[in-house]
């Protein structure tokens, strides 16, 4: 396990808290952007950041990611200089963890062995593929772990208690807990059920680190989820205020960051 | 070789969010197959219903100017004027037979979207069919259609608005609403084991035409021809000849030629990758982003194929080519005037390889080119390219 992401869990249970996951889709609107976004992240109190990142057909997500996606890819992300980028902000100091939260194409186009040893280089932490379940991601998994990168599987409500076994068994920074059936997106209300949820899954992976994610936007719904989760992921609210932050000709970093201090406190209490 | 897997391609590329529908689309699959009550009532709706077995004409015109002996195998005289519905009624029965309540599907060419209306309407199973915005008016007849039938159109904006988007969307309904819903899928594409499924149930095709060519010819054909979008109605023509001395060609789009970089022809132009739910060839540039498409046929606008097919490619087994816009439009009239019958432009694909293939094949020789449907979707579109009379 990456010492990153392990030390960021271990951090917000020692002070008996989640763990703020904030979600952003890498080059949107630029990647000039995300490398002002990311220290800025980081100084909002975000304990990981996932890079999300821009692929042409995006079936896990909803609409504020697609669109993102699609931003940065007009822009001219791709894989490769996401990865430049996150090298160019660890040069420059940044120790938050990150994650890179892809579907599986681009990794396959960039190559798995040398995706990972780039991503490691570059100063990456965890990989979560998107589109591959344990039953296709075991090879990349054993890839990523041999390049000291962390692979990160999904549960989701439906998963089964072998499921959750065998995701737990190929992950090890965290693993990441779809709240609801569906895609991406900020939602108003939480799931019913999600305290048995999660229950249910921290039954089946031990000691690994679970975050939650999947329609958590404001921090009354951080709080809550802080209560029942080692980690709690938001993302669509993020991009989103990104995104009206370009719309309304403001400078999105600040506004990104903002949203994410509220969101950090909300996991104190 | 893995279930759900065609040599190394296929597989379940998928979030975990929807395994567990895989799985039980897999677990009911494997219970239909084997149950009489279903074999009877999808037995009932292909052929009391829906018109099968669809005819195997010998036409003279053609088998004079192609100089060899020509069959077209007439899914054009399908209920609905498709392949496509040997497929959805076999899907909807299964979907009454899971309990789902609601059938979701995506449709390019309008003519899936069709036959999962008429399906939806004879079962009675409410039906929402998405659509990219550029089909919606390339297609019109068919969005006329599909409501007519009592189904609701979904408009699709993202992307590239067209057939690959909506498949995205369908998706992203069917990981909301998998209890009471069931996803369609209209070819032998996507994560196992709908590959299977539609293949399964496309079968009948090529098992009709080996039963009524013996009784014709009394031998096997030569060569048997059909288009290849996502590839369903070819893999169906194909699969009961695997085993067999035929030769078995796949016709892409070449769009305005494979040079010009607009096309469809994943097999014979792109490279293997992952999208949507399976391992299989693909139109993508150096960063894995998958590519816009084109062709002047909607249905095989589309920037991948059944992951069947890229195993067969591999072994050599099937041989796959690709006809330009302009060989389809020619051997849509063509074919026309010359048999009075009009194909979709899908299937003039397949019309046009013959056209160009005839010459290897001597007098005696036996060609089948399956007519996966009829034209009249098409006929407005052929007008305005052609600029007036088709
Ligand atoms: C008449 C017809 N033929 C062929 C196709 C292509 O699909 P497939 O390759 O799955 O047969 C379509 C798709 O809409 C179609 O309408």
């Amino acid at each position: 396990m990456s010492g990153r992401l392990g030390a960021a869990f271990g951090r917000a249970r020692a002070e008996g808290r989640a763990a703020l996951v904030a979600f952003v889709e890498a080059g949107d609107p630029s990647l000039a952007v995300t490398g002002r976004l990311l220290p800025a992240l980081q100084a909002a109190g975000a304990d990981v950041i996932e890079l999300g990142i821009p692929f042409s057909d995006p079936i896990a997500d909803g609409p504020v990611i697609q669109r993102a996606s699609q931003r940065a890819l007009g822009a001219g992300a791709t894989l490769a200089k996401v990865l430049d980028a996150a090298a160019a902000a660890r040069g420059e100091g940044l120790s938050v963890p990150l994650v890179a939260f892809s579907y599986a194409n681009p990794i396959l186009a960039f190559g798995v062995a040398a995706f990972a040893r780039r991503a490691a280089e570059a100063g990456i932490d965890g990989v979560l593929v998107t589109d591959l379940p344990p039953e296709e991601g075991e090879a990349a998994a054993a890839t990523f772990v041999s390049s000291g990168l962390d692979p990160v599987f999904l549960l989701a409500p439906s998963s089964t208690p072998a499921r959750i076994r065998r995701a737990a068994r190929l992950s090890s920074g965290f693993v990441y807990l779809v709240s609801r059936p569906g895609v991406t997106g900020a939602r108003n209300d939480l799931p019913e059920g999600l305290p048995d949820l999660v229950a249910r899954v921290r039954a089946g992976i031990g000691r690994t680190p679970l975050a939650v994610g999947f329609g958590i936007s404001s921090p009354e719904q951080v709080r809550a989820v802080s209560r029942e989760a080692d980690g709690v992921v938001v993302g669509s609210a993020i991009v989103r205020t990104m995104e009206e932050a370009v719309a309304a000709g403001r400078d999105p970093v600040p506004a990104a960051a903002r949203l994410v201090s509220s969101l950090a406190a909300a996991t104190r209490g | 070789m893995k279930a759900g897997r065609y040599g190394v391609y296929g597989g379940q590329y998928v979030p975990e969010t929807l395994m567990s529908a895989l799985i039980e689309l897999e677990e009911t699959y494997e219970r239909i197959r084997q149950d009489p009550e279903f074999s009877r009532r999808f037995s009932w709706y292909l052929h009391e219903y829906a018109g099968r077995e669809t005819p195997l004409t010998y036409c003279e015109n053609l088998s004079r100017d192609l100089g060899c002996r020509v069959y077209l195998k007439r899914e054009d005289l399908l209920h609905g004027g498709a392949h496509k519905l040997n497929n959805t009624l076999g899907q909807a029965l299964m979907a009454k037979f899971m309990g789902k309540r609601r059938l979701i599907a995506e449709t390019g060419a309008g003519q899936h979207g069709v036959a999962t209306a008429i399906a939806g309407a004879v079962l009675g199973l409410p039906v929402e069919v998405y659509m990219g915005e550029v089909d919606t008016r390339r297609q019109a007849l068919n969005v006329a259609r599909m409501e007519l039938l009592g189904a609701r159109i979904i408009p699709v904006a993202s992307g590239t608005r067209t057939l690959k988007d909506a498949i995205n969307a369908a998706m992203r309904d069917w990981v909301e609403n998998l209890r009471e819903t069931h996803y369609l899928l209209g070819s032998c594409v996507g994560p196992h084991p709908f590959p299977q499924i539609v293949r399964d149930f496309q079968s009948v095709i090529g098992r009709e035409v080996r039963r009524q060519i013996l009784e014709r010819e009394g031998r096997l054909p030569d060569t048997i021809v059909a288009c290849v979008g996502g590839g369903s109605n070819a893999i169906g023509i194909f699969h009961p000849f695997l085993d067999d001395d035929v030769r078995l060609v796949g016709v892409e789009a070449g769009g305005e030629g494979l040079a010009s970089g607009r096309h469809s022809a994943s097999l014979t132009a792109g490279s293997v990758g992952v999208f949507q739910g399976a391992l299989s060839y693909l139109l993508q540039d150096g960063d894995g982003q998958v590519l816009e498409t084109h062709s002047v046929a909607a249905g095989l606008d589309h920037p991948s194929v059944g992951p069947e097919h890229a195993m067969l490619k591999d072994t050599g087994r099937v041989r796959y080519e690709a006809v330009t816009d302009a060989e389809a439009l020619h051997a849509f009239r063509y074919l026309s005037r010359t048999e009075g019958i009009i194909p979709a432009l899908e299937s003039a694909h397949a019309v046009a390889y013959a056209l160009r293939a005839a010459d290897d094949l001597d007098k005696d020789g036996i060609i089948v080119v399956n007519l996966s449907g009829r034209g009249d979707k098409d006929v407005a579109d052929v007008a305005n390219l052609c600029g007036g009379a088709a």
